[in-house]
């Protein structure tokens, strides 16, 4: 049995936050999509992983992270938002399983032309050179960059939470979340809203997809597993609702690398069977409506 | 005898004619492993189709019961020595487990929220078996599941020859497929299609939803776990990836390709994708691609499937009667 000191246990915990916040920033996503189309969108893993490759294209194109970090996220946005345009829009009103479905195809097209364009082997990812190194924490060092993983999201959260509580386009679409006929009726055009909102989904994707580059392997497949992770912390922290993405990203990245430290096989599994076991107590999911899963 | 009575006698013994067609079905294929793969994958998609198409619940985890049905046969017969007739009920019970486990869990839950619960589910099960190394052989997948020769008064059965290896296949899912037939059929059967048509309206005429929907789900569990225990003994080997949630997605699309909504639609579409994928591999390298484009204009454009059309414009047409598909 490894001995665990308190230092090396709050490291892990700092680690598990980093990975949260990546797992928050994903869950974020399909949660804003899904509570305002009731889409749920199955691309969002090829999103991240196509938003991991222009960061790191545009990275080595313009030697600045900085700029990679705004760009990469907007091509991402704009693909997303072709894709609404003449994908899933035309199946509004056909049933709730055809979006899921078509983002679903859209997926496996994405990947093959991400292998098509950059190869099959995928792309070398390191670190920007001006967030290398550690930072001590009291407790121990821990990478710079991890930490800057963290304050990042925690900057887009709070923007995020800015822009739907503070402004008129928030107010719209907090309301047509809850009501998008009564929306339309006050003269709102609710599908240019849709459209909006899916674009930024898929920009956030992409974002997170820039942001987790280089801390792990950047190839065309890498965003497969990542989904079923993103909704494993979707119905954890409730469907639709940010805040339980926010709190339940958190507590899968933390679950996944406490079981890391303390039993590494079953690191995987362990947010499976956190899901399973909020499922059997609640579910909804931390934050969700009962009687919203319909 | 003209072709509005053919085709209703047809649809009538729907089960015997398939069959009939699947018995001259390996002549027409390029080759036997192919006929067998789509036989197989036939079943597993008709199994699948119990839970979507009939009960209107889209699951995104049934790689699990293709997967622990192919494991379980497997490692009864690679670990324990058993034969290859018992270890295909070894697998199909395993399923039959892990279709309760998944079940009691995803029924709770319903719409998309369905999807994602089972997706991730059946993410438990690939994980227990990708690090049961062991057992299972981890990422290599579990090698050598050969089926022993059996002499019957005379008459050998070896699976190293395709085409006895199919014959014996079709006996398999020429029973499953009539045992579905008959499920379909019976009140029960009714009741899990008032599930999918409105769920509210069949609690309240008193039926108990969530066992009904849990009962289909383990039934339908049991009828992949038995493709997946024959594609053990088909392959030889169990490659990990029949548990991931790729291949759920595959028998998604395998279903609405054919047309979810009738009998025969899945069966078709998993004969029509591995025909088209074993064209297109050859073709392009950017295989999975063409898939998705061809999945996606499938949702666009034709939504009830190829099977599914065919059987509306043979009813708009008046040549079939009722909902015989």
């Amino acid at each position: 049995m490894l001995d665990i000191t308190p230092s090396l246990f709050m490291l892990q915990l700092m680690t598990g936050i980093a990975l949260g916040a990546v797992y928050a920033l994903l869950a974020i996503g399909l949660s804003l999509i899904f509570g305002m189309l009731t889409v749920v969108n199955f691309a969002h893993g090829a999103f991240f992983m196509v938003g991991a490759f222009l960061g790191v294209y545009f990275l080595a194109l313009t030697g600045s992270f900085w700029l990679s970090l705004v760009i990469a996220p907007l091509v991402v946005g704009a693909i997303g938002l072709l894709a609404e345009r003449f994908l899933v829009r035309p199946l509004y009103g056909r049933g709730i399983d055809y979006p899921l479905l078509l983002t679903f195809g859209l997926s496996y097209v994405l990947i093959d032309v991400v292998r098509a364009v950059f190869g099959i082997e995928g792309l070398p990812s390191s670190t920007p050179a001006s967030l290398r190194g550690a930072v001590d924490l009291g407790f121990g060092h821990f990478p710079l960059y991890r930490l800057f993983l963290i304050g990042a999201t925690a900057v887009v959260v709070l923007a995020l939470w800015l822009f739907l509580e503070k402004t008129r386009y928030g107010l719209i679409i907090r309301a047509g979340s809850r009501d998008s006929e009564i929306v339309r009726v006050l003269g709102v055009d609710i599908a240019k809203v849709w459209w909006l909102v899916f674009g930024l989904g898929t920009a956030i994707a992409g974002l997170s997809g820039v942001l987790a580059a280089p801390t792990r392997a950047v190839n065309p497949e890498m965003g497969i597993h990542v989904l079923a992770e993103a909704f494993v912390v979707t119905v954890v922290g409730g469907m639709g609702s940010l805040p339980g993405a926010v709190v339940a990203g958190l507590l899968v990245g933390v679950v996944f690398s406490m079981t890391a430290l303390l039993a590494p096989a079953y690191a995987e599994m362990s947010i499976f069977v956190l899901m399973a076991l909020v499922l059997l107590v609640r579910p909804q999911g931390f934050f969700g409506k009962a009687g919203a899963l319909g | 005898m003209n072709l509005h009575s053919v085709v209703n006698g047809i649809a009538r013994h729907r089960v015997a004619s398939a069959l009939l067609f699947l018995l001259i079905f390996p002549l027409l294929m390029p080759y036997e492993a192919l006929a067998i793969n789509i036989l197989i994958y036939g079943l597993f998609a008709v199994g699948f189709n119990l839970v979507f198409g009939y009960t209107g619940m889209l699951s995104f985890g049934h790689a699990s019961f293709l997967g622990v049905g192919s494991y379980l046969t497997g490692i009864a017969m690679v670990h324990f020595g058993v034969h290859w007739i018992p270890a295909i009920f070894v697998g199909v019970l395993a399923s039959l487990v892990a279709g309760l486990f998944v079940g009691y869990l995803a029924i709770r839950t319903r719409g998309i929220y369905f999807s994602m619960v089972t997706l991730a589910l059946g993410q438990v099960i690939y994980y227990a078996f990708y690090k049961a190394e062991r057992w299972t052989g981890g990422e290599n997948g579990l090698r050598g599941v050969n089926a022993e020769v059996i002499d019957l008064f005379g008459l050998r059965i070896d699976f190293l020859n395709p085409l006895t290896k199919y014959y014996i296949i079709w006996l398999f899912v020429a029973l499953a497929l009539w045992l579905v037939s008959r499920i379909l059929a019976s009140p029960f059967g009714s009741v899990i299609e008032s599930i999918r048509e409105n769920e509210k309206r069949t609690v309240a005429c008193g039926y108990d939803v969530a066992r009904a929907k849990l009962l289909i789900f383990v039934i339908s569990a049991g009828i992949c776990g038995l493709a997946g225990a024959l594609r053990a003994l088909h392959l030889s080997v169990v490659p990990v990836d029949s548990l991931h949630y790729l291949q759920s997605g595959q028998v998604v699309m395998m279903a609405l390709l054919g047309g979810m909504g009738s009998f025969f639609g899945p069966f078709v579409g998993a004969g029509v994708f591995l025909y088209f994928e074993d064209i297109a591999t050859n073709v392009t390298k950017y295989w999975m691609g063409a898939v998705g484009l061809l999945f996606m204009a499938l949702i666009l454009f034709f939504p009830r499937g190829i099977w599914g059309s065919l059987m509306y414009q043979l009813k708009q047409r008046g040549m079939l009667q009722g909902d015989r598909e």
